[in-house]
C-alpha cells in the first residue's frame, strides 16, 4: 500500500481514538475552551489532511463536523449529550471509511448526505435534529467495534514510545508539537521480536554458562562472567521495556463504552481511571483488552443500579466504576471494581444449583465468596435478561481462560449492596519465567512458579494423609481435602519403583487449587518459554517446552491442561484401556473374500471359512425336498443363493463358493467372484439384513458382510431360521475363550464376535485351554462338550477351568441331553450361533 | 521458508542435489535445499503423549527439534536389531524436525531422465510422501516430500 495513505490511516486512526475521549471529556464539561479547542483542531487537522490526499468522501464527512464544532466554539451551539453523539456518530463513520479505505485502497462507494443533513440541521439550531435513529445508531456501533479492533491493530503495530508522545501532548498543553515528539521513532515490530529472541538465547546461554562454572572454579573467569551476568540482565530489563506500554491503550475505548452504554441502559455512570500509566508487555495488552472491556460491560449492566434505585438506597446518583492498575511484586494488578448491588449470591446459588454444578449441601458448606465463583463457569448468567450488551452469559469463563492464558488469574469479591470488585493479576514478562523444575519417571518437567501455590512434601511412609474419595486420590491439608493428579498417570510414563511419589505441586487454577504428585522437585531456574512444535500442540498438558541450563530439552507443564485432563483420567482407567483395545480389534485385519451376488453391492466372507471356489454347471443339479443340490466328490452338497428367490436352472456355469461345515460340503452360489482382500475390517452391524452380519468398508467400498452361519442353519431343514442376531453391543471389551478344536466352527464365530466388540481367544484342546486361561483374564468360556469326554489328562485341565469363576458355556449337538456337569452354565447347540452371542451378551 | 517449498518443487525436474539415506535396504532422498544438519551425536529427550511416530525432541544449538522416527511414519517393519541412527535435521515453516534414519549415503546428483512417477504397486501413503522414484545404477531411490513428512 501506498506509503502515504499507511501514515494516514495509522494517524488518523489515533486521533480518532483521542477525539473519543475528548469529547466525552466535553460532555461533561461543555464550557471547558482547551478542550473544545483541542477537538476542533483535531477535526480541523483531519479534514485538510484528506482534502490533501484527495479523499472527498472523508473531506465531506470532515467537514461538516468541523461547522457544528466550530459553532460550538464560538459560542453559538451548546454542546448537549444529543450534540455529542452526533459528532460520535460522525466518527464512527470515519472510522467505517478507514476500515473500506484500507481493505480496497479507495474510498468506499455512498454518500453520507443523510448524515451531514442533520449536521447542517444542529448546525444551525433546529432541535431534534440531532436526534439519532435507532438502526443508524446501532449500525455505527456494530461498526464501531470491529473497525477500532483492526484499527488497534494498527496502533499496536507501531513502536511503543510513540504512545509516549500522545500523553504529553493530550497533557493540557494543547499543540502536540512536533520538536517534542521527535524523541521517538517507529520501529517495524519483527525487528523487536528478533531482538527479544536474541536477547532470550543470551539470558539461557548465560544460564547456561553460569551453571557450568558453578560447579568448578576458574579464578580469572569469575570477574567477566559477574560482569556479563549484570550485562546481560541489564540487556534483558532493557528489551523487556521496548515492549512495555502504559495501560492506557487497553484503556482508550472504554469512556466512550461506558457512556454509550449509560444512554442505553439510562443509567448514570462514570468511569474513573487510576494507574494509566502502569505499563506492561504489548503482548499482555492486547491479550487484556477484550477481557476488560467485557468486565466493565458486567459492571455497568448487572453490577450498578439505576439512578432511581440508587438514590432510594442513599447512594449517588452516578454510579462509578473504577478502573485501578499498579504494579505489584513482578505482577500487574488491575482492579475493575463498582459502587452497585454486588453479586447477588442468592440467584448464583440458585442457578449452581439449577445448571448441575452443585448440590444444596455443598453449597450450604461454602462461603458467600466461594459462591461467587460460580460466576466464572460457562453459561452461567444470572442476568433476568439478556441484553444485547452483555450476551448471554458466555463471557466470564472466556475472560478468564483468557487471563490464565497469559499465566494469571483473575478473582471476584463482592458485597452485597455495596459493589463488586473483579481482582486480574498478570506477570510482566512473557517470554522468560521462573519454573519449578520437578521429576517424575526420571524425567524432568517445568511447572510456571505462577501457578505453583505451595509444595508439600510426604515424609516417610505419611501416606495415610493420602485418601480416596469414590477413587480419586485426595489429600487431607489443613482442613480441606486437596483433589490429587498422579503426573506419572497423567503422563502414561513408565513405573519404575513403586513407591516413589514423595512431594505434591500445589496448583492454583483459578479458584480451584489440585495437587500434582511428583517423585522429586529439584530447583527453580529461569526459563525460555518456547512453543511447541505443530505436531504437539493438540496435548493439553504442555504449554511449550523449554531448554534448561544443562541443554536437556524439557516439557513446561499447563496446570489448566492438568486439571483438565485429569478429569478424564479419574473417570476410568479401564474404560480407557477397553476403548483403546475395543478400537484395535476392530481394526483387526481379516482376509476376506469378495463377491457379487444378487445385487450389485459387493459381498465378503471371511476367506478362512472358504474351502474351494468351484464351477458347477447348472445341469448338474438335483432336487431334494424341492432344495437344489449338488453331487460333490462323492457327497451330496446343498446348494444356497443370497437372493432366496434365485432360480438355479438354465444351462450356466455356477460360480461356487464352497464351504465345509462338520466334513459336509454346502455351496454358496454366485454371481461373481471379485478379489481376495488382506484388510482392517470395522463393522457395522447398526443396518444389516438377517443375513448380513453387518456393513463395512472394504477395499474402499460398502460391503455386506455376510453370516455364514446363517446360511448353514437354512441348509439344514429341521433347524429353524434365527431372526438375526441379539448382538448385545457391551461397552466394555470382554475376552471370551473358546476351547474347540474344530478350526472351521472358530471361523464361523469369529466375524460375529468381531462385530459385537469381543475379543475372542481359541484354543483347540483343553489344557491348551487351560494355559490360555492362565495367560490373561478370561470373562467367560465356550467350550466344546465333546472334548470332555476323554482321557486323565484332560481332566486336570478340566478341573483348572471348572474352579475358574468365569461362566462357561458349553456346545452340544445335543441340548436335550441331561448328564452335562455341573459347572457348565448353560447349554447351547452347536451351529445356533444367536442364541449363543445373546447368551454372551448377557454375562457381565 | 516458501522459498524452501518453491525451490524443492522446481528442483524435483531438474538436476538436484539430493541427500541420499537409507531405512533398512530401501533407499530413499530428500532435497539437499532443505536439509538443514546430519547429525551422528545426538540425544532425545521423548515426550509424553507424543503420537507414536515422534520420539521426542532435542536440542540443536539452542533451538528445539523434533524427532521424528522416519521407519515408523513410513510404516515399514521394524527391524531385527535397531542399530544406533542417524538424524537428518530438517525445517517444515517454523519448526526444525529431524528425521530419524539407519543410515546416512551420499549426496548424489539426480538425473531428471531417471525420474519417473510414483508406480502404482507403491503402498498408498508412501505414494502420499513420496514425489516420485529415480532409477539409480541399482536401486530406486523414492524423493521424500520432507513437508508431507513433518506433517504426521
Amino acid at each position: 500500500m501506498d506509503d502515504l495513505l499507511q501514515e494516514f490511516l495509522t494517524e488518523t486512526s489515533e486521533s480518532l481514538s483521542t477525539l473519543d475521549i475528548e469529547l466525552i471529556k466535553l460532555e461533561q464539561n461543555p464550557d471547558d475552551a482547551e478542550i473544545l479547542s483541542n477537538i476542533f483542531r483535531l477535526m480541523h487537522t483531519l479534514k485538510g489532511t484528506c482534502g490533501f490526499l484527495g479523499l472527498p468522501r472523508l473531506e465531506a464527512i470532515a467537514h461538516a463536523g468541523e461547522n457544528v464544532l466550530g459553532k460550538i466554539r464560538d459560542g453559538e451551539l451548546k454542546a448537549t449529550p444529543e450534540i455529542v453523539t452526533l459528532i460520535l456518530e460522525v466518527i464512527d463513520r470515519i472510522r467505517m471509511i478507514l476500515v473500506a479505505l484500507e481493505e480496497q485502497q479507495a474510498e468506499p462507494e455512498g454518500d453520507d448526505h443523510d448524515l451531514r443533513e442533520r449536521l447542517e440541521k444542529a448546525a444551525s439550531g433546529e432541535a431534534g435534529a440531532s436526534t439519532p435513529q435507532p438502526s443508524m445508531k446501532s449500525e455505527a456501533q456494530e461498526a464501531a467495534p470491529p473497525p477500532p479492533a483492526e484499527v488497534q491493530q494498527k496502533e499496536a503495530a507501531s513502536l511503543a514510545t510513540k504512545q509516549e508522545e500522545a500523553p504529553e501532548a493530550r497533557d493540557g498543553n494543547g499543540a502536540r508539537t512536533g520538536s517534542i515528539g521527535s524523541q521517538s521513532i517507529r520501529v517495524n515490530l519483527s525487528v523487536l521480536e528478533n531482538l527479544m529472541t536474541m536477547v532470550s538465547e543470551l539470558v539461557l546461554t548465560r544460564n547456561q554458562l553460569l551453571q557450568l562454572t558453578r560447579d568448578q572454579h576458574h579464578e580469572q573467569l569469575n570477574v567477566p562472567l559477574q560482569r556479563l551476568n549484570q550485562v546481560v540482565s541489564e540487556l534483558q530489563e532493557g528489551v523487556m521495556k521496548t515492549r512495555m506500554q502504559p495501560i492506557e491503550n487497553a484503556w482508550t475505548k472504554l469512556p466512550r463504552i461506558v457512556r454509550d452504554l449509560g444512554q442505553e441502559l439510562g443509567k448514570k455512570i462514570q468511569l474513573v481511571m487510576e494507574g494509566a500509566d502502569t505499563e506492561l508487555d504489548r503482548q499482555v495488552l492486547e491479550m487484556i483488552r477484550d477481557p476488560l472491556t467485557h468486565m466493565v460491560r458486567n459492571s455497568a449492566d448487572h453490577g450498578l443500579e439505576r439512578p432511581e434505585e440508587r438514590l432510594a438506597q442513599g447512594k449517588p446518583e452516578v454510579g462509578t466504576i473504577l478502573l485501578n492498575a499498579f504494579h505489584q511484586g513482578g505482577h500487574i494488578i488491575i482492579q475493575i471494581s463498582d459502587d452497585g448491588r454486588g453479586v447477588d449470591i442468592e440467584r448464583v446459588r440458585q442457578k449452581a444449583i439449577a445448571n448441575g454444578l452443585a448440590t444444596e449441601e455443598q453449597l450450604a458448606g461454602m462461603t458467600d465468596q466461594q459462591i461467587c465463583q460460580f460466576v466464572f463457569r460457562p453459561g452461567f448468567s444470572t442476568a433476568k435478561e439478556v441484553t444485547a450488551v452483555s450476551g448471554r452469559g458466555v463471557g466470564m469463563d472466556v475472560v478468564r481462560s483468557n487471563i490464565e492464558k497469559l499465566g494469571g488469574n483473575v478473582e471476584l469479591t463482592s458485597t452485597a449492596g455495596q459493589g463488586s470488585c473483579f481482582t486480574i493479576k498478570i506477570p510482566l514478562t512473557l517470554a522468560i519465567v521462573p519454573a519449578l523444575i520437578v521429576e517424575s519417571s526420571g524425567m524432568r518437567f517445568a511447572i510456571p512458579q505462577i501457578a505453583v501455590q505451595e509444595l508439600v512434601r510426604l515424609a516417610g511412609d505419611d501416606d495415610r494423609r493420602i485418601e480416596h474419595v469414590e477413587d480419586t486420590p485426595v489429600l487431607r491439608l489443613r482442613d480441606s481435602l486437596l483433589p490429587l493428579v498422579h503426573l506419572r498417570k497423567l503422563l502414561r510414563l513408565p513405573t519404575q519403583k513403586e513407591e516413589m511419589e514423595r512431594f505434591i505441586v500445589v496448583a492454583r487454577v483459578g479458584a480451584y487449587s489440585f495437587g500434582i504428585l511428583v517423585d522429586r522437585i529439584l530447583d527453580t531456574e529461569e526459563i525460555v518459554v518456547k512453543p511447541v512444535s505443530a505436531l504437539l500442540k493438540k496435548i493439553p498438558v504442555f504449554s511449550g517446552n523449554t531448554i534448561l541450563g544443562d541443554g536437556s530439552v524439557v516439557m513446561i507443564l499447563d496446570p489448566n491442561g492438568i486439571a483438565a485432563s485429569s478429569s478424564e483420567i479419574n473417570l476410568d482407567n479401564r474404560e480407557e484401556q477397553g476403548a483403546e483395545d475395543q478400537e484395535m480389534q476392530r481394526q483387526e485385519s481379516l482376509a476376506m473374500l469378495l463377491f457379487k451376488a444378487s445385487d450389485n453391492t459387493p459381498k465378503a466372507i471371511p476367506l478362512a471359512l472358504v474351502r474351494r471356489l468351484e464351477e458347477i454347471e447348472s445341469s448338474r443339479i438335483e432336487h431334494s425336498d424341492g432344495r437344489p443340490i449338488v453331487q460333490y466328490r462323492g457327497q451330496l452338497m446343498p446348494l444356497l443363493t443370497v437372493d432366496p428367490q434365485q432360480r438355479l436352472d438354465g444351462d450356466e456355469k455356477l460360480q461356487v463358493i464352497v464351504f465345509a461345515n462338520e466334513g459336509k460340503p454346502v455351496g454358496l452360489v454366485v454371481d461373481e467372484i471379485l478379489d481376495i482382500v488382506e484388510t482392517e475390517v470395522d463393522i457395522n452391524t447398526a443396518t444389516s439384513g438377517a443375513h448380513l452380519i453387518g456393513t463395512a468398508t472394504v477395499a474402499g467400498k460398502a460391503t455386506d458382510i455376510l453370516d455364514v452361519g446363517w446360511f448353514l442353519e437354512k441348509s439344514f431343514p429341521k433347524m429353524t431360521l434365527a431372526p438375526g442376531q441379539a448382538n448385545g453391543q457391551s461397552p466394555r471389551r470382554r475376552d471370551i475363550l473358546l476351547i474347540d478344536p474344530d478350526d472351521f466352527h472358530e471361523g464361523l464365530l469369529r466375524p460375529h464376535f468381531l462385530a459385537a466388540g469381543i475379543a475372542l481367544h481359541a484354543a483347540p484342546s483343553l489344557k491348551a485351554g487351560q494355559q490360555e486361561c492362565q495367560r490373561r483374564p478370561i470373562d467367560a468360556i465356550v467350550i466344546d462338550l465333546s472334548l470332555l469326554a476323554n482321557g486323565l489328562e484332560e481332566k486336570e485341565a478340566v478341573a483348572a477351568l471348572a474352579s475358574g469363576e468365569h461362566p462357561i458355556i458349553g456346545l452340544t449337538d445335543d441340548p436335550e441331553a441331561t448328564a452335562q456337569p455341573g459347572w457348565i452354565s448353560e447349554v447351547v447347540r452347536r451351529g445356533d450361533i444367536p442364541r449363543l452371542m445373546s447368551k454372551i451378551a448377557k454375562i457381565q | 521458508m516458501a522459498q524452501a517449498a518453491v525451490v524443492e518443487t522446481a528442483e524435483v525436474r531438474g538436476t538436484s542435489e539430493c541427500l541420499t539415506f537409507y531405512v533398512g535396504e530401501q533407499i530413499f532422498g530428500i532435497l539437499v535445499a532443505r536439509v538443514q544438519d546430519v547429525l551422528a551425536d545426538y540425544s532425545i529427550s521423548p515426550i509424553p503423549l507424543a503420537p507414536a511416530e515422534v520420539l521426542g525432541s532435542l536440542n540443536l544449538r539452542g533451538r528445539i527439534v523434533t524427532a521424528i522416527d522416519v521407519r515408523r511414519r513410513l510404516r515399514l517393519p521394524a527391524p531385527e536389531e535397531q542399530l544406533r541412527q542417524m538424524s537428518i535435521v530438517t525445517f517444515h515453516g517454523d519448526d526444525l524436525y529431524s528425521f530419524i534414519v539407519d543410515r546416512v549415503g551420499d549426496v548424489i546428483a539426480l538425473d531428471p531422465r531417471t525420474f519417473e512417477a510414483n508406480p502404482p504397486t507403491m503402498k498408498a501413503h508412501l505414494q502420499e510422501l513420496s514425489h516420485g522414484v529415480f532409477r539409480l545404477k541399482d536401486s530406486l531411490l523414492i524423493l521424500l516430500d520432507v513437508d508431507k513428512l513433518a506433517q504426521l
